[in-house]
């Protein structure tokens, strides 16, 4: 066997090299993507001085091929020879993280940034950071956008002098002429915040916060909003105010949209991070206008937030913010020229009920639901549905029940099989709250018709729903509603439907239990294996299949054995195959009990094999 | 939605001209308009022409501040009658401006930008369809266009002027007004992009401080475009203007022209919607290797690796690209470069889509290009012959078996003996590259089963002492009480 420096005889590097090196990109590709197993065959020594200098040297290349390059050095510690010799990869790296390619330049940064964590303090002030000030100085802006997501890995674990260096470079980066060099600073400033001192959080960080956050680019300035969060968050209360809050507060009025959206995006996380004194003097007249934006893109992002603003309001005066200042804005929502903000709103807005409790809920809160389970979109409608279960607790689901059916069933006859699929996955939760009784006057003959849909995933749909259903309302429901119709549809002139049946007690079967299956399903289904379609007759083998476990024995031998031997000898194939493979695993089932009885004896022989050895 | 027709239901999917009449309902947006709090009623001023000469000047000012005033022209109910007044001065400013002289003294150049400045350079709206196809979808319109246009027509006739002065000028027309007139290039309404282009001409001419500037900015936002956002409306217009700017470059080409070429605009063929400005960036291209011949192995090597992978129209828009440049390049050149390039070729014309094979066998209806491979013909057939003389027999498209049979007999007729010596061996050839590749296999077989000790070696070592000191442990493994099943069986066999 061949020791772990490699074996020359059977794996000369030029062979290995003349792969990496092949004409065709697929197979290069294939090649680094095992760069490994390369790696391996040479042994550590070899893989060192031959084949990274190698890389180092060819790195012109595809960029898929260098993406692939890029990841697998993240993993080549161990084959280099462990964490001391860590710092072979760096020079490959450092050229991968010069590439115009975006994403060959991120993997490579994210390769250092790992292998970073494997490098001593000694080699990280020796090798790595010198690597890091290399980047941040070059001289295309792609190697100055890498180095600085390497700034925040290195910095913990070095000297003081080589952090000022750092804290220096990181500023030099923040005002760069190159905007895409200031949006991968500003992108990285949270992160690199957190990993400083808080006093050079407040000497370094917030200059250049404050200066990011007012570039003369609104894609730089956006991103400012992002760390504003991370740098609230390690600043103490008390410098909020003067360090944090004039800039924020900019931003929220800023005259790109852009900047507005992302500070609606990011709102929870700023209301967290800047605490309930500042939330109430200036979240709350912020996140009001932000609701009433000109740009729908703002107001949507806002309305998606409502509920969680809401619920973060320091409990004091909680409710007495959201009935005077936030609810008169969400009234408006409702009312929304566009599409998107409604629906957004649809989306949260039944969380409010928890908050102001029963009372606010039904004379504020409910004539807002009922007007959007009114709205012309479908999706406005969906969203208030699939959230019922939160107004459900507070109020009961009566109180919506009258509009709530109309609703539904316009949903349920939508144009777009998407809406009906959407409304599908909610009948069950539906059927929950609303109960028995009403959903077998209202909502049933819906979940039948579904079944005949001509989309087949709405028949597919239909056909677990129905499942969910049984589960919640018992195999006894299931035989005096359900089964008879679903059994009906056998005799159905469409050779689709007579297969929705098969699907269905496929689905059932195991739900309703053995009586119903054996008695009422097992007849209908091997009547079928008549059928003139072929894809009924092979449907019943996979029926049978499914239902064997969920039958007796007897009625396996003496009915389910003779059929599928039938089948099995089919004039089409494909019914022949699957009446096959019902056989035999049908045989299994069978044999189950038998196999229990075997299986102490086989147990044995495994014992005697292992000491044999 | 009760609308919905039983036409629509059939599939439940909304037929494409439904949907295209959703969206054209809504087709203006406009985000130049930020609510005022107090609307403000404008009254018509004097007639510019009616007022002595004296008065010209203050009312000409005080016209372009009430030009200033913005309006919401997403409501097209509100401020009727202040709208018309503001449209009526703008046409008056523009009328006055181009047909009187001496008109533009040093103070109204202040008046000029600002008003300029406040109407046009606003926060483009976000798109109103988020996957807005250029190809496909009409564009949203700048709602406020009926006032825009007035303006930018005014900007056009102030830099036209026969009475401008740069040197005034440059103290408003500045790098931040430059830079604000650059983001308009996003503008989804081509209407506004047009003005624009000739507008940043203009600007380009006149201003040579900023030129090197301009340069940059459009660098900058071809880099966002090629690696972040991969959206901008503007890149054809731009390169429009690139394209006169390259005409005008001095010999011999600075080092940071070369690296935009190299590093920006080859990298732009990546671009989804290439064919969207492709005209223009080709354009762009060959500019620079009428005025540099030596650039032309760097740019077709740039144009090969960016070759389309799996999108057949961008391989045509290559083959074009390429075509052009085979128009234009020198035989010295030529011989620099052909063999990556005939690969390619040889590639495209056996692809399976037809068009691409086509567009690809149209090379050799090109004269010159079939001078340079005549020249060439023992390189060149070499490398074509194979795809050829297979593609010959399997294509499916019969236009392209007979395109591909007049190549070879052309090429035939180039070099005979060789040709029949490729014929001939084409069979062993053939049976070469099998056993090469069966080979590899091999290669790769043995590698895998070394992993595969390898690194249960590696899993056994880790338990405290490093691979590399451990070169005679790999054979005591055996005895080790804690094994791996498959280890076991492998013993036993």
């Amino acid at each position: 066997m061949a020791g772990a420096d490699g074996d020359d005889s059977l794996y000369p590097i030029a062979v290995l090299i003349d792969e990496l090196r092949n004409e065709d990109v697929q197979l290069r590709l294939n090649s680094i993507k095992k760069l490994s197993t390369i790696a391996l065959a040479l042994g550590v020594e070899r893989t060192r001085t031959e084949l990274l200098p190698f890389l180092t040297d060819t790195i012109y290349d595809e960029d898929e091929v260098l993406l692939a390059l890029a990841e697998q050095l993240g993993n080549f510690t161990m084959l280099v020879g462990g964490p001391e010799y860590v710092h072979c990869l760096l020079p490959p790296l450092e050229s991968l993280a010069t590439v115009e390619e975006t994403v060959v330049r991120d993997k490579a940064v994210e390769s250092l940034r790992k292998i970073s964590q494997e490098h001593s303090p000694v080699d990280l002030e020796v090798h790595f950071e010198p690597l890091v000030k290399r980047l941040a100085s070059g001289d295309w802006f792609t190697s100055r956008t890498s180095a600085c997501g390497l700034f925040s890995v290195c910095y913990p674990r070095v000297s003081s002098t080589v952090k000022a260096e750092i804290r220096q470079h990181f500023r030099t980066l923040c005002s760069d002429d190159t905007p895409m060099v200031r949006r991968a600073a500003a992108s990285k400033l949270g992160e690199f915040a957190k990993v400083l001192e808080l006093e050079y959080v407040k000497t370094d960080i917030i200059p250049l916060f404050t200066a990011l956050a007012s570039d003369e680019q609104d894609s730089v300035r956006l991103l400012a909003v992002e760390a504003c969060v991370s740098i609230a968050t390690l600043l103490p209360q008390e410098d909020l105010e003067t360090l944090v809050m004039p800039t924020l507060r900019q931003a929220a009025e800023d005259k790109s949209w852009r900047v507005r959206y992302m500070v609606a995006d990011k709102f929870s996380e700023l209301q967290k991070a800047v605490g309930p004194e500042i939330t109430k003097n200036d979240l709350v007249p912020a996140f009001q206008n932000l609701l009433k934006d000109c740009e729908a893109e703002v107001r949507a992002a806002a309305a998606n937030k409502v509920k969680e603003f809401c619920e973060n309001l320091p409990e004091d005066n909680r409710e007495q913010i959201i009935m005077s200042h936030i609810l008169p804005c969400v009234k408006e929502l409702v009312s929304d020229t566009n599409q998107h903000v409604k629906s957004a709103l649809a989306s949260v807005i039944m969380g409010l009920s928890t908050i102001l409790g029963k009372d606010n809920t039904i004379e504020h809160l409910l004539p807002l639901f009922l007007t959007q389970l009114k709205d012309e979109c479908p999706e406005v409608r969906l969203n208030i549905i699939s959230n019922l279960d939160c107004v459900n607790e507070v109020i009961g689901i009566r109180q919506l029940s009258q509009s709530l059916l109309p609703a539904i069933v316009e949903l349920a006859e939508d144009a777009k099989w998407r809406v009906r699929l959407a409304i599908i996955e909610y009948m069950p939760l539906l059927a929950g709250q609303l109960g028995v009784e009403f959903f077998d006057e209202k909502l049933n003959t819906l979940c039948m018709a579904w079944l005949i849909d001509h989309v087949y995933a709405i028949r597919e749909a239909a056909t677990s729903n129905l499942t969910k259903l049984v589960e919640k309302f018992g195999a006894e429901w299931a035989q005096n509603t359900i089964v008879p119709k679903v059994l009906g549809m056998a005799n159905d002139p469409n050779y689709l439907h007579r297969m929705t049946t098969l699907f269905c007690i496929n689905a059932l079967s195991e739900a309703c239990g053995q009586e119903i299956t054996t008695k009422q399903m097992l007849p209908v289904v091997l009547k079928m294996s008549n059928d003139q379609v072929a894809n009924v007759r092979f449907n019943v083998a996979k029926s049978l299949q499914k239902i064997g476990p969920v039958l007796d024995s007897n009625a396996l031998q003496t009915e389910v054995k003779p059929v599928l031997e039938k089948l099995a000898s089919d004039s089409d194939m494909d019914v022949k195959y699957f009446a096959q493979e019902a056989i035999s695993v049908n045989g299994n089932v069978l044999s189950l009990i038998l196999s229990h009885v075997l299986l102490s004896h086989l147990h044995f022989h495994v014992h005697v094999f292992t000491f044999d050895v | 939605m009760s609308a919905v027709s039983a036409s629509e239901k059939v599939d439940g999917f909304t037929r494409k001209s439904v949907r295209k009449a959703q969206k054209q309902r809504k087709s203006q947006s406009s985000s130049q308009f930020r609510t005022q709090n107090t609307p403000i009623e404008l009254s018509p001023l004097p007639q510019l022409k009616d007022a002595p000469s004296t008065d010209q000047q203050e009312l000409f000012c005080q016209k372009l501040q009430q030009c200033c005033t913005l309006f919401d022209f997403l409501d097209s109910v509100g401020d009727l009658k202040s709208k018309e007044v503001k449209r009526a001065a703008l046409n008056e400013l523009v009328d006055y401006l181009s047909t009187n002289r001496g008109v533009l003294v040093e103070n109204a150049y202040p008046e000029i930008t600002n008003m300029i400045s406040t109407n046009i350079f606003r926060a483009l709206p976000p798109s109103d369809n988020p996957d807005f196809d250029p190809e496909e979808d009409e564009p949203t319109l700048e709602a406020a266009w009926p006032h825009i246009q007035l303006v930018y027509e005014f900007l056009l006739r102030f830099l036209e002027n026969p009475d401008f002065q740069p040197s005034i000028a440059k103290r408003f027309i500045d790098q931040k007004f430059v830079l604000q007139l650059l983001e308009l290039f996003d503008s989804e309404d081509p209407r506004e992009r047009d003005f624009l282009k000739t507008i940043l001409h203009r600007i380009y001419g006149k201003f040579l401080g900023l030129r090197a500037f301009i340069r940059k900015q459009i660098n900058n936002i071809f880099l966002k475009f090629i690696y972040e956002t991969e959206h901008f409306n503007g890149v054809a217009e731009l390169l429009e203007i690139l394209g006169s700017i390259i005409n005008g470059f001095a010999l011999p080409l600075k080092a940071e022209h070369k690296q935009f070429l190299m590093k920006v605009l080859i990298p732009l063929h990546t671009a989804k919607a290439l064919s969207l400005f492709h005209a223009q960036l080709a354009y762009c291209v060959v500019q620079f290797l009428e005025k540099d011949p030596s650039l032309t192995e760097p740019v077709i090597r740039g144009l090969l690796k960016f070759w389309p992978k799996t999108c057949s129209q961008k391989e045509v828009m290559f083959l074009g690209e390429i075509e052009e440049i085979l128009d234009v390049i020198e035989p010295s050149q030529f011989k620099k470069i052909q063999e990556p390039l005939f690969k390619q070729i040889s590639k495209c014309v056996s692809n399976p889509h037809f068009q691409v094979a086509e567009r690809a066998l149209y090379f050799w209806n090109n004269e010159y290009i079939l001078s340079l491979i005549e020249e060439n013909i023992d390189k060149i057939l070499p490398i074509m012959f194979s795809s050829l003389y297979k593609i010959s027999k399997e294509h499916w498209n019969q236009t392209i078996v007979a395109l591909i049979y007049n190549v070879l007999k052309t090429l035939m007729e180039m070099n005979c003996p060789l040709f029949d010596e490729l014929t001939a061996s084409y069979k062993t050839q053939k049976q070469r590259e099998m056993i090469k590749e069966q080979e590899r296999d091999e290669l790769w077989k043995k590698l895998e089963e070394l992993q595969v000790s390898r690194t249960s070696e590696i899993q056994n070592n880790s338990h405290g002492f490093p691979a590399a000191l451990n070169n005679n442990n790999s054979n005591n493994n055996n005895n080790d009480p804690q094994e791996s099943s498959g280890d076991v069986e492998a013993t036993d066999s």
